[in-house]
C-alpha cells in the first residue's frame, strides 16, 4: 500500500497529471475568448469518446497508429537521431502492404503476414536511407528524412496511379480479404467500429521496444551510442552501423502503422493530397512519452483521444475545429514544457515538504 | 610598499550549494604587495572563493573587505572597478585578434565613433614595458604562443586598472621555461605593488612563488602560513589531512618481449598541417614509456592512431608482431590493448549508463555477458561488484549513474575495467587528470603494479612529476614527432622543456635501445 501511495504522489505521475490540467484551463480560456462553453465543450469531448462501444473502438483506432509512430521516433531518438521521417516511412509502410495485398492472391495465413512484413521493411528501408546517408556521407538524418517525406508521398501516388488503381477513382483496387487484419468478432461487438489486430501489435511493440533497447546485446549498443558516441567508438561499437540500424527499426515501427491503417481500416490506398500527418504527431507522442515505451503508450492515448473526442467539442457545443486544435496544443505544451510545471508546483511541493519535516 | 596594509580580507566567507558547504566560514587576508598562494585539492572550494570575491557568486554569510572598506561585490563589473582582476585558467580571448583589439576590449580608446587603434596599442606598449610582460601588441591571438596568450590575460588586467591579480591555476597548460618566466612576471607585479592571489595545487610553485600559503581543505581554512616557515611535505599532509608519500616504489626490472612497435605513423591533421609526421618507437613487455610534451602536439592523434580509432595516413602498429594498422578499434581491443583514455567523460564512460554497464563497455559481447542476442545482467553485475571491491569504487552502488561518482572514482572504475581484460599493453593518457592526491597515489601504485605484472605501459603525460615517478623511458613529443629520448634516471627539466619547445637535443640514452 506505501508503495502504491508513493507511486501516484510521485512528482513523475504528479506533473503531467497537473500539465494536463493547466492545459485544458487555457483551451477553456480560449474557448470563453471566442464565446464557447468550455464545460459543455468537454463534457462533449469526454461523451464522444466513452458514450458507446463503436466510440470508444473508434478511438482506439485513432489511437493505433500514434503508438506505433510514436515508438518510432522513440526509438531513434534513444538512439541520438532526430527521425523525423517516421511520416513517409509510414506512407511508405502503407505502400507496401496496398502492393501485396492487392497484386497477390494467396492463403491468409500467408498472405496477411506477407503484406506485413512487406510494409514494414518498406519502412525500414526508407528510414534506412536516412541513415545511411547519416552514417556515411555525414548527411543531418532531419535534413534527409524531411526530404524523403515527400518523395514517399509522390512515390506512393505514382505506384497507386500507375500499378493498383481503380478504374475512374483516385484510390487503389480494393485488397484482398486474404490479406485483411480486421478482427471481425470485435467489431460486430463495438457496434461496427473499425477493431484490428494492429492494435494487438502495437501493444507487442511497446514490450518489443523495451526488450531490445534494455535487454539484448544490441539495445546496449544503441544506447551507448545514443547516450555517447564518442565512448561508444572507444568502446569499438561500430557506431555508423548502429545508427544505420536504429534508423531501420525506427522505419519498421513507422511502417508497421501505415500496414495496419491500409490492412486493419481502410481496406484500400487513396492517392494522397497530403501525406496523413500520423509521422508528425509521433514526434509529439515521443514528447509526451518521454521517450519510453510505456510513456508513449499514454502519450498515443491522450493525443489520440483528445483528436478523436474533438469532434464531440465541435459537435456538441460548436467549437471549431481551430479552437480545438488551440485545446489539443496547449495540452501537450504543458506535457512537454515539464520545467514550465515544475516550476508552477514549487511552491506547492515545497510547502508540503516542509509540513512533511514538521511531522517528523 | 607598506605590508602592513591589507588589500583583501574575507571575513568569515561561508556559500552553501545543494548537498555541500562549499565554503565554510572561511578568513582570509592578502596584504598589499603579497604574493598569496591559496592551495587546496581539487573540489576543495578555491574557485567558489576565489569567485565569490571576484563577484560571480554571493556568499551566503561573511563579509569582503577591500583596501580596509567594507564591500557587497555584486558582479564582475564591481570587481573590476574595485581593482581586482582575474587571469582564468582557460584565457578568453577573440583568437583573431590583435593583442591590442583583446586587451582593450570593451573599454576601447575611442576618437569620435571610431577606434583609436593607435592609442590602444601604444597604451598596450607601455604598460606591458613598465611590467616587462613583452608581447607584440599588433599580433593575433591565434598566431602567438600560449605563453604569451596568458601575458596577453595578465595585460587586460592590468589595463583595467588592476591592483589585486587573482591567477587560477596559471601553468596548467605552460612549459617549463615559460613556467619560470611567469614566476619572473609574477614577481615584478608584486614589486610594482600589486597584490597577487594564485590558486594552486602544485607545492613546488608555492614554495618558489608565494610569500604565504593558505590551505583549504573541505571547504574549512586549515591554515595559513609563510613559506619559509613550511616544506612541500607539510603542505601536503595539510592539503590532504594524512601522510602522502610522493615517491612510488619501483623496483628495477629486465623489460621482456616488444609488445608493442609503432614505426613511421604519418596522419594528417586540421589545416593541412601533419598531426603525426613520422612517429616511431617500441615498447617492451613490462616496461614504462613515458610520452613528454606540451598539449597538442600529436599525443591525442598518436593514441588515436594506436587504438584504431582514426586511420593513419601512413606506417604501421604492431602488436606483439601482430600488424594492427588501421584496424577497428574494437579488434585493437581484443587484440589485447587496455586504455584509460584522456577524456573520461568524452571517451572513457557513457555518463548515463549504471556503474555496471559502465564496466563491459568494451566486452559487453563476449560469451560471459551471455551466449544468445540477449545481455546477462546478473554476470555483470556479478562482475562489477567484484571490480568496485577490489578497485575501491566508491558510490552509492553498482546501479547509480556514472556522472554521479567523483572524477576519482569514476577513473577507477575505467582502470579496474581496463585492468580487468587483461591487456598486454596499457595505454594510459593523463591518467591523474584532475585526481587529487589520495586518488593520484592509488592510480600510478596500480599502473607500476601492472608494469610488473609484465604490462607494456605507454603513458602519455603533461605532467614531468608523474612521467618521473612512473617511467622507465622518457621519449618527448613536438609538432607530431618524437625528440628523442631523455634520462628517465636523472631528471633535468632544461633539458626537457628545451625539446618540448621544439629544439632538438643529442639524446645519447635513445641509441643503442629498441
Amino acid at each position: 500500500m506505501e508503495t502504491l501511495k508513493k507511486v501516484f504522489v510521485k512528482s513523475s505521475i504528479l506533473i503531467p497529471i497537473v500539465a494536463i490540467v493547466l492545459g485544458l484551463i487555457v483551451g477553456a480560456i480560449a474557448m470563453l475568448a471566442g464565446g464557447y462553453d468550455p464545460i459543455l465543450a468537454y463534457s462533449s469531448l469526454l461523451d464522444k469518446l466513452f458514450s458507446t462501444p463503436y466510440n470508444i473502438g473508434e478511438a482506439i483506432r485513432a489511437i493505433t497508429p500514434l503508438i506505433f509512430t510514436g515508438l518510432a521516433v522513440s526509438f531513434a531518438f534513444r538512439t541520438g537521431l532526430f527521425n523525423i521521417g517516421v511520416e513517409g516511412q509510414f506512407v511508405m509502410g502503407m505502400t507496401g502492404a496496398t502492393i501485396i495485398g492487392v497484386l497477390l492472391d494467396l492463403p491468409w495465413y500467408i498472405h496477411a503476414p506477407l503484406a506485413v512484413i512487406t510494409g514494414a521493411v518498406f519502412g525500414g528501408l526508407w528510414a534506412g536511407i536516412a541513415g545511411y546517408l547519416k552514417a556515411k556521407r555525414g548527411v543531418n538524418e532531419v535534413i534527409s528524412s524531411i526530404m524523403l517525406n515527400w518523395i514517399a508521398l509522390f512515390l506512393s501516388n505514382f505506384i497507386v496511379v500507375k500499378f493498383l488503381v481503380e478504374k475512374g477513382q483516385q484510390k487503389s483496387m480494393p485488397i484482398h480479404d486474404s490479406a485483411m487484419m480486421k478482427i471481425d468478432w470485435l467489431i460486430k461487438l463495438m457496434d461496427n467500429a473499425r477493431m484490428h489486430w494492429g492494435t494487438v501489435v502495437a501493444v507487442l511493440c511497446v514490450i518489443i521496444f523495451y526488450i531490445v533497447l534494455w535487454r539484448t546485446k544490441q539495445g546496449y549498443e544503441l544506447r551507448a551510442v545514443g547516450h555517447n558516441p564518442d565512448a561508444a567508438l572507444y568502446a569499438g561499437m561500430n557506431v555508423n552501423v548502429t545508427m544505420v540500424k536504429s534508423m531501420f527499426i525506427s522505419g519498421v515501427f513507422a511502417g508497421l502503422g501505415g500496414v495496419f491503417e491500409i490492412l486493419g481500416v481502410f481496406g484500400n490506398q487513396t492517392v494522397m493530397a497530403a501525406s496523413p500527418g500520423y509521422g508528425f504527431d509521433g514526434i509529439a507522442v515521443a514528447l509526451l512519452g518521454g521517450n519510453t515505451p510505456i510513456g508513449v503508450l499514454l502519450g498515443a492515448m491522450l493525443f489520440g483521444g483528445l483528436s478523436y473526442g474533438s469532434a464531440g467539442m465541435s459537435f456538441g457545443a460548436g467549437v471549431p475545429p481551430e479552437v480545438v486544435r488551440i485545446v489539443i496544443g496547449a495540452v501537450i505544451f504543458f506535457v512537454a514544457s515539464h520545467g514550465l510545471v515544475k516550476w508552477f508546483l514549487k511552491p506547492f511541493l515545497n510547502k508540503r515538504a516542509s509540513k512533511r519535516k514538521e511531522a517528523v | 610598499m607598506d605590508r602592513s596594509l591589507t588589500a583583501v580580507q574575507l571575513k568569515g566567507i561561508t556559500k552553501r550549494f545543494p548537498g555541500l558547504v562549499a565554503n565554510d566560514s572561511i578568513n582570509f587576508e592578502l596584504k598589499k604587495g603579497e604574493i598569496h598562494a591559496l592551495l587546496g585539492e581539487n573540489g576543495a572550494g578555491k574557485s567558489t572563493l576565489m569567485n565569490i570575491l571576484f563577484g560571480l557568486y554571493q556568499p551566503d554569510e561573511g563579509e569582503i573587505w577591500i583596501n580596509g572598506e567594507k564591500t557587497v561585490i555584486e558582479g564582475a563589473s564591481k570587481a573590476i572597478d574595485l581593482g581586482i582582476g582575474m587571469v582564468h585558467q582557460h584565457f578568453k580571448l577573440v583568437q583573431p585578434f590583435t593583442v591590442a583589439e583583446n586587451i582593450v576590449l570593451g573599454n576601447e580608446p575611442v576618437k569620435g565613433i571610431k577606434i583609436d587603434y593607435k592609442l590602444a596599442n601604444e597604451k598596450v606598449r607601455a604598460i606591458s614595458e613598465r611590467y616587462g610582460l613583452k608581447v607584440d601588441p599588433q599580433s593575433r591571438i591565434k598566431d602567438i604562443t600560449v605563453g604569451t596568450q596568458q601575458r596577453v590575460e595578465i595585460l587586460k588586467t592590468l589595463y583595467r586598472g588592476a591592483e589585486i591579480v587573482i591567477f587560477d591555476e596559471p601553468t596548467a597548460v605552460l612549459t617549463v621555461q615559460e613556467i619560470e618566466e611567469l614566476i619572473e612576471i609574477i614577481r615584478n607585479l608584486a614589486a610594482e605593488g600589486k597584490s597577487i592571489i594564485i590558486i594552486t595545487h602544485k607545492l613546488k610553485e608555492v614554495m618558489a612563488l608565494a610569500d604565504s600559503v593558505t590551505v583549504i581543505r573541505r571547504g574549512k581554512v586549515i591554515k595559513t602560513v609563510t613559506t619559509k616557515e613550511t616544506n612541500e611535505q607539510q603542505l601536503a599532509e595539510l592539503m590532504v589531512g594524512r601522510d602522502v608519500s610522493f615517491e612510488v616504489k619501483k623496483t628495477k626490472r629486465e623489460p621482456g618481449e616488444v609488445i608493442l612497435s609503432v614505426d613511421a605513423l604519418q596522419m594528417k591533421g586540421e589545416q593541412g598541417k601533419n598531426a603525426l609526421n613520422g612517429v616511431g618507437f617500441n615498447i617492451r613487455a613490462g616496461e614504462i614509456l613515458g610520452i613528454a610534451g606540451v598539449d597538442g602536439n600529436g599525443q591525442s592523434e598518436l593514441i588515436y592512431a594506436i587504438t584504431g580509432m582514426r586511420k593513419v595516413d601512413g606506417g604501421s602498429v604492431k602488436l606483439n608482431g601482430r600488424d594492427m594498422t588501421n584496424h577497428s578499434p574494437r579488434q585493437v581491443s581484443v587484440a589485447g590493448v587496455g586504455h584509460i583514455p584522456e577524456d573520461r567523460h568524452k571517451h572513457g564512460l557513457v555518463l548515463d549508463f549504471s556503474v555496471s554497464e559502465n564496466m563491459i563497455l568494451n566486452t559487453y559481447f563476449e560469451p560471459e555477458f551471455g551466449r544468445s542476442m540477449f545481455i546477462d545482467y546478473q554476470a555483470m553485475d556479478k562482475l562489477s561488484d567484484k571490480l568496485v571491491n577490489e578497485f575501491d569504487v566508491r558510490s552509492s552502488g553498482i546501479h547509480t549513474p556514472a556522472r554521479a561518482l567523483s572524477g576519482g572514482n569514476q577513473q577507477k572504475a575505467i582502470i579496474a575495467r581496463e585492468l580487468h581484460k587483461d591487456p598486454d599493453l596499457l595505454i594510459a593518457v593523463q591518467p591523474t587528470r584532475g585526481l587529487d592526491i589520495g586518488a593520484i597515489e592509488y592510480v600510478h601504485k596500480r599502473l607500476v603494479q601492472a608494469r610488473n605484472e609484465g604490462k607494456a605501459i605507454l603513458l602519455v603525460s603533461f605532467e614531468l612529476d608523474e612521467l618521473y615517478a612512473l617511467s622507465d623511458r622518457i621519449t618527448v613529443m613536438y609538432e607530431g614527432r618524437l625528440m628523442g629520448e631523455v634520462d628517465a634516471e636523472h631528471r633535468d627539466d632544461q633539458q626537457l622543456g628545451l625539446m618540448m619547445a621544439g629544439n632538438k637535443v643529442a639524446a645519447d640514452v635513445s641509441k643503442g635501445r629498441g
